[in-house]
């Protein structure tokens, strides 16, 4: 089946190592998409991590949501911190730095590049593990913390995938 | 009055089947609402019994439409149109639903269609009736239009005696006699300044122009010859399409092209569920982004001197059945600026998006539309509830605002192992060199340079964004030949080079952004102004990366150079690269030389020899800038997308250089270095719920400079929602308030008020 199986796991692997060939990659963007993806993916994704826990979705770059044997869902880094439970906001237990003053915007930026702290400040979200900036807010002062992805795990493996979600040993 | 009643009954109607055409969008709208699918088909016969017929008509149509566009492309005078290809024409049903539709700007598939449904309400087959070879012209943007300088064509196709449709076409004109010279005017506050707006004009019959139009609208702009060339653009681009679809009714038969039409819509619909179902998530994404409007110290009236910000949130849901629901919940009133927008300009625009991503194919009609949900708040920037507001640059506030959108789809891409999907958004496209007055030909002129059709793409995850490429509005855009820009306009290019430190930092960064310099010259009566973000990202990076670069402006006035220039002196040449040292000053002498984060600006007087700088924004990063490898580093200090002191301050790279002062990074030194600032990281980094503690107390003690407070109440003004989420998050005290009033600014214009 041409949808199937149309990318081998090596090609996969340099796509997450991004060492993938140019024209391999814009084969990958002007095709039809592979439906064996995900599986591959996760896969790759797994046999990387340093721990068992089976991966249901990954969450952002070094983030996953993950099964636990106590039936929790867990974001969690792949230095093996873990942040909180999936329907929490992980960046409400991480580490953060506000650049909220022209000094810190100049380690960044020129002057005249530079977002001005009175309109906007940067928000760094670091894991306490590792320290892995793992997300960035642009943002106003005094705005909330944003909770930018809350999958539905269930009907995504339930009604799309159409199988059961991967259970914890 | 009685010779009226006389006509219109024995008036036959147009639609089809003797209907009219309002009865035949009523029809439509009914069927789709309570089937869940385009005009009731929940089959289609034409492709599931004789599928290549059905894919030849298709591909003809298609064709033919694209080969209108190019043609139509390749005649036009104005360099916006022929350069840029800033122009677009669409296909449409009888009811005004888009069938097929070109390359181009391609957010006019929804507003002219707009249109159409608005001549189709308001009774125009009556009055002032609608026959075969009629034209009809609007650019009024509370009817169905971004802003007022994409001017749309509209023809109706009719088969012996009915109609089978319409056929569209838009161009961006460069001037609309707005308040100052230029197609996207900064100056306007009101609608009554934003320039000649024609709201469904029949403005041609037997296939010619209206001599009374001709003479109006060419006294109503300054820009006469390129107003006239850009229409007959438009005209002979719609009557090529005419003309195929009536050849391919002859050929397949009428039934057969009305079955075709409703077909290819459902199955438009059905084809985006796919796509859907295919790279995104069931769930809910959110995320905002925002813009400067620093009008305080602008010269416009007093109610509109106001330090504000526009916000822009946003959640995305991706439902069970694939229906695609964007909600705005959470955006701020309307103002006095020109950058209001209307739903058909932002529905329509995130469809140009999603072209680009999402539904990357030729199949983009209004299929789309029926499955999907837009909610716009009522009094907002993007649906106000005041026929006052002006629209002349309403892409400052759209192309920010889905700017996030592009995280809430790379967030879904980057679940399902799409990698190659991801983009972490889109560039502010400015800045927009705009202005007027007699150019080099002793002709009254204005100018608007496209070259912003070319900024920084975001990062994606598996590579750096495209440098100086790309405009979410136009896919097809590019920066134009600088040869034809200063035939265009007398303004002499001293520079066009790539601009450091303006992509956004990541493991993959943003595409860099450029600048050009120009130099006035053969000009007279000359202004011109600048448009962009200036104290403010309007974009955002995404899982660690960095937002790209604000903005600032660059202007001298009463140089020396025309002296250096005759006495064969060094002058500036290049980009300002490091405007915190700059260096066309030790060049140049000039009354005046100014360098400010002020990025908008009215009409400023510039004389020959007068510089303006023209600064194109980059693309926002994607991942943490310490796992960026170190050749790449290498390559971006020697190809000159980042300045030596950011290096490490950014990347924690250890830099040195060669003999022929090539940059080299020491790998095992910057491994180190890395290490070190992760530390650092830690140590500096509070745990987020104790940083909250004391960003509450500031908010409790409203500690924030007016323009913020100001895009708060704004908000809080229009939604409870917000307002109560707002306060439940930070947990504070029941009784804590923010409104404009309390802000000391004007609130001219103000209606709902929910804070009251």
């Amino acid at each position: 089946m041409a949808q199937y199986d149309k990318y081998d796991r090596k090609t996969i692997e340099e796509l997450i190592d991004g060492t993938i060939d140019f024209f391999k990659l814009k084969e990958m963007l002007s095709n039809f998409k592979d439906t064996d993806r995900f599986d591959k993916y996760i896969s790759i994704l797994q046999e990387r991590v340093p721990w068992d826990d089976p991966i249901l979705l990954p969450a952002g770059l070094h983030l996953y949501i993950v099964q636990k044997p106590d039936g929790k869902r867990i974001v969690k880094c792949d230095c093996g911190h873990e942040f909180c439970e999936a329907s929490d906001n992980w960046k409400l237990h991480a580490l953060i730095y506000v650049r909220d003053t022209e000094e810190k915007m100049a380690e960044l930026y020129p002057k005249m590049l530079a977002q001005d702290p009175e309109w906007q400040v940067l928000r760094e979200y670091y894991c306490p593990g590792c320290a892995t900036q793992l997300e960035v807010e642009a943002v106003t002062p005094w705005y909330p913390v944003i909770k930018d992805f809350e999958p539905d795990i269930d009907t995504f493996y339930k009604e799309w995938l159409k199988r059961p979600l991967p259970q914890a040993k | 009055m009685a010779i009226n009643e006389k006509e219109l009954t024995s008036r036959k109607n147009i639609g089809w089947d003797g209907k009219t055409l309002k009865q035949m969008r009523e029809e439509i709208d009914q069927l789709s609402r309570t089937t869940g699918h385009y005009a009731g088909l929940k089959k289609l016969p034409l492709k599931e019994t004789e599928p290549i017929r059905y894919e030849k008509i298709f591909s003809k149509l298609r064709g033919g439409v694209v080969h209108a566009r190019e043609t139509a492309k390749k005649v036009a005078a104005s360099p916006i149109v022929e350069q840029e290809g800033e122009l677009c024409f669409t296909l449409y049903t009888p009811e005004g639903d888009s069938i097929v539709t070109s390359t181009g700007i391609i957010i006019h598939v929804g507003t002219m269609g707009a249109a159409i449904k608005f001549m189709i309400k308001n009774d125009y087959e009556v009055n002032p009736g609608i026959e075969d070879g009629d034209i009809f012209c609007n650019n009024d943007c509370q009817i169905g239009n971004v802003h007022p300088c994409d001017v749309h064509t509209i023809v109706p196709i009719f088969y012996e005696g009915e109609l089978i449709g319409w056929v569209g076409g838009v161009t961006h004109v460069i001037d609309v006699g707005a308040t100052a010279p230029g197609s996207m005017t900064v100056g306007p506050v009101t609608r009554y300044d934003d320039g000649y707006q024609v709201a469904c004009r029949k403005i041609g019959k037997n296939d010619t122009l209206l001599k009374d139009w001709l003479i109006e609208s060419q006294r109503s702009v300054r820009t006469t010859k390129y107003w006239l060339l850009d229409e007959r653009t438009r005209v002979a681009g719609c009557h090529m399409i005419r003309d195929l679809v009536l050849d391919i009714v002859k050929e397949e038969g009428v039934d057969t092209y009305k079955k075709f039409i409703r077909e290819v819509i459902e199955e438009g619909r059905r084809g985006f569920v796919n796509q859907v179902k295919t790279l995104l998530i069931p769930g809910k994404y959110r995320q905002v982004s925002f813009v400067d409007v620093p009008y305080k110290n602008l010269d416009v009236p007093p109610y509109a001197r106001v330090n504000t910000i526009m916000h822009a949130p946003t959640e995305l849901t991706v439902h069970k059945d694939g229906k695609f629901q964007i909600d705005f919940e959470g955006v701020n009133r309307w103002g006095w600026h020109s950058y209001n927008a209307t739903p058909v300009s932002i529905t329509s625009g995130i469809w140009v998006m999603m072209s680009q991503t999402l539904i990357p194919n030729d199949r983009v009609n209004d299929g789309a539309y029926y499955a999907s949900q837009f909610d716009l708040p009522y009094g907002s920037w993007l649906n106000p509830d005041d026929i006052r507001t002006a629209h002349s640059y309403a892409w400052h506030f759209l192309v920010s605002a889905w700017s996030p959108l592009w995280r809430a789809l790379s967030r879904n891409y980057f679940a399902r192992g799409y990698l190659e999907e991801v983009n972490a958004g889109n560039a502010n496209t400015s800045n927009w060199l705009q202005g007027g007055g007699y150019n080099q030909y002793n002709e009254n002129h204005a100018v608007n340079s496209f070259e912003s059709a070319a900024e920084g793409v975001g990062a994606s995850a598996v590579r750096d964004g495209i440098s100086h490429a790309a405009a979410i509005w136009n896919p097809e855009g590019d920066m134009g030949d600088m040869e034809i820009w200063e035939l265009a306009e007398p303004l002499i290019y001293l520079g066009r080079s790539i601009k450091p430190n303006t992509a956004g930092y990541g493991k993959y960064r943003g595409g860099s952004g450029y600048e050009t310099l120009r130099m006035v010259y053969g000009a007279k009566d000359w202004t011109m102004f600048f448009m962009g973000n200036g104290y403010m990202s309007s974009d955002c990076g995404l899982m660690g990366g960095y937002p790209a670069a604000a903005g600032y402006r660059f202007e001298a006035h009463g140089t020396n150079l025309k002296e250096r220039i005759e006495k064969r002196l060094p002058i500036p040449t290049g980009g300002d690269r490091d405007p915190d040292n700059p260096e066309y000053d030790r060049l140049i002498e000039a009354k005046e030389i100014i360098r400010d984060k002020q990025a908008i600006t009215t009409e400023t007087i510039f004389e020959n020899y007068d510089l303006y700088l023209n600064y194109l924004r980059g693309g926002p990063g994607f991942g943490d800038p310490l796992e960026r490898k170190p050749k790449m580093i290498e390559d971006d200090l020697n190809e000159g997308h980042l300045l030596p002191r950011f290096a490490e301050s950014v990347y924690g790279a250890v830099v040195t250089q060669d003999e022929k002062g090539k940059y080299i990074v020491d790998e095992e030194a910057t491994a180190k270095r890395r290490e070190q600032i992760r530390k650092e990281r830690l140590k500096r980094g509070v745990p987020t719920k104790k940083w909250m503690e004391k960003e509450r107390k500031k908010i409790i003690n409203k500690e924030a400079a007016v323009q913020v407070r100001h895009m708060y109440a704004s908000t809080f003004a229009l939604s409870e929602k917000f307002y109560n989420e707002f306060k439940s998050f930070w947990n504070l005290p029941k009784d804590w308030k923010l409104t404009e009033d309390e802000l000391g600014v004007p609130v001219f214009g103000r209606k709902i008020n929910k804070m009251r």
